[in-house]
């Protein structure tokens, strides 16, 4: 049985989203210098370290995945970077957005956090062509996740390197010496913070359910209708999770389907 | 290697006797046919060094300069050597692709990351050959101030940033042969894995090519190259392995 929680986390998701606008449009004060543009941050800044956690995170499950070769752990790996790169492409628009408010234009080239995210975008934009290249299955996970485990490392390594390069403009969050946020809206930003890491982990449990449940079926209908009348499949940028009995060559393997479809 | 292998494998000496005290031994002998493939039928060196040739000839229209320097000229000079290495990394396993020189690696009693060590090192060897002859032609051709002064530094900034080339080419190099877009995977791959090796390299070299005389090294960009270099290195290390399964 599949997507078991997923009720659970998607109310919460849905409280912790709710509570997060509500508090942001009416308790966190209006920033003194921008006005309301500032309440963007409350979006930009949680998505933007939601991706890059999980940048590293699709890194961690794809060495998990070299190391036990289940398949499960690519499955995870690629949805992770699969919902990571839509939070990236989140995080650069609303990152344009208040570039332009606050400083004019929509793109500033002093802005290291700015840059290393379009950098970091680039990179894990390559994952799926490069998924899509490889047909063998278990080969196309084995290549993913070495590519993973790589850009995995390559997140903070290019953040130090883009950091050094300038840091002018962009507003250093915490740890600087010069304040960093009043308190009311450190609290605010700390909710919307883990309102966006839940409804990350919501979208890839809501992707990798799908995926489950669709294999599954497809399981099933080989053993109900025979394998001739289902289709072959075609080629994917997605993990297979393979079905039983099959060799690890066409889908089968460690990590494909428990043993405990019904008959 | 603990136990003796009796097998000889025929283009070299037998790697058994000397496995154990010489480790590094499978890297050369690889390395060697490299060097001795190139030697006999240049492929790869001509064709980046063609590349690069006709990249400043383009640089020179495309700006529409006679000379360049500071951020400009490193920027022109590394961005060239980037991308003649694509040419190169593309062409790095062909051989063992075509030729079954992967299952000969498998097949012999031989670490694999043998494979490894030996194409970084003949991708730092022809960058190095290639570099020998394009930097002398840029600094002919477009560059402003004097080189020499630059010189020293320019080989130490070159030195680095050829081992990030060849330590992400190689394992990008792997990683793309065996898929169906070689040629498209090899670039959009390797180009924002390198972004950050640029920047430093880009950084470290603009005091070096300025219009008023070489300025001294930015110790913290050398420090951002270097770390790249071996964080890089030891990944891709440790990863290769997984690249040469089947």
């Amino acid at each position: 049985m599949y997507g078991k929680g997923l009720r659970a986390l998607s109310l919460a998701t849905f409280a912790a989203l709710t509570a997060t606008f509500a508090l942001v449009f009416f308790y966190a004060p209006l920033d003194a210098d921008q006005g309301f543009i500032q309440k963007i941050f409350y979006v930009h800044v949680p998505v933007a370290i939601v991706t890059l956690c999980a940048y590293v995170l699709g890194g961690v499950f794809a060495a998990l995945h070299l190391k036990t070769r289940d398949r499960r752990w690519d499955l995870r790996s690629y949805v992770v970077i699969h919902v990571a790169l839509i939070f990236n492409v989140i995080g650069l628009l609303t990152g344009a957005i208040w570039a332009k408010a606050s400083w004019g234009h929509w793109w500033v080239w002093e802005e290291p956090t700015l840059v290393s995210f379009l950098i970091v975008f680039l990179l894990f934009a390559t994952y799926q062509p490069l998924r899509f290249s490889i047909e063998d299955p278990e080969r196309q996970g084995r290549y993913a996740a070495v590519f993973a485990v790589m850009a995995g490392a390559f997140v903070p390594l290019n953040f130090a390197a883009v950091r050094a390069a300038t840091s002018t403009v962009h507003p250093r969050t915490f740890g600087t010496a010069d304040g960093g946020l009043p308190s009311q809206m450190a609290w605010v930003f700390l909710v919307a913070i883990v309102a966006m890491a839940l409804l990350f982990a919501l979208m890839c449990a809501y992707e990798i359910a799908a995926k489950q449940t669709r294999w599954q079926l497809r399981a099933l209908r080989r053993r109900l209708l025979g394998a001739d009348t289902v289709a072959p499949l075609g080629r994917s940028a997605a993990p297979a999770l393979g079905e039983p009995g099959r060799p690890a060559s066409q889908g089968g393997g460690r990590g494909s389907y428990p043993a405990e479809v019904p008959s | 290697m603990s136990e003796p292998m009796t097998r000889a494998r025929p283009t070299a000496a037998p790697v058994s006797e000397h496995g154990a005290s010489r480790p590094m031994r499978p890297s050369l002998v690889l390395l060697r046919k490299d060097l001795l493939l190139e030697r006999r039928a240049p492929e790869a060196i001509p064709a980046m060094l063609l590349f690069s040739l006709t990249t400043f000839v383009l640089f020179h229209f495309g700006l529409g300069r006679d000379e360049v320097s500071g951020q400009l000229a490193a920027g022109v000079l590394l961005v060239t050597l980037l991308f003649a290495a694509i040419l190169g990394i593309n062409r790095l396993f062909v051989a063992e692709q075509e030729e079954g020189g992967f299952d000969g690696v498998l097949l012999a009693p031989i670490d694999r990351t043998a494979l490894f060590v030996a194409k970084a090192a003949g991708l730092f060897l022809f960058l190095a050959i290639v570099e020998l002859v394009a930097v002398a032609a840029f600094a002919i051709l477009l560059l402003g101030p004097s080189p020499w002064p630059a010189l020293p530094g320019l080989l130490l900034v070159l030195a680095l940033l050829n081992l990030a080339l060849a330590v992400v080419g190689a394992l990008v190099s792997a990683l793309a042969i065996r898929t169906r877009a070689r040629d498209l995977i090899v670039p959009i791959v390797a180009l924002p894995l390198l972004t950050p090796a640029l920047i430093a390299a880009a950084r470290l070299a603009a005091p070096l090519l300025a219009a008023d005389g070489a300025g001294a090294l930015p110790t913290r960009w050398l420090a951002v190259l270097a770390l790249y270099d071996l964080v890089f290195g030891l990944l891709a290390y440790a990863v290769f392995d997984f690249l040469l399964e089947d």
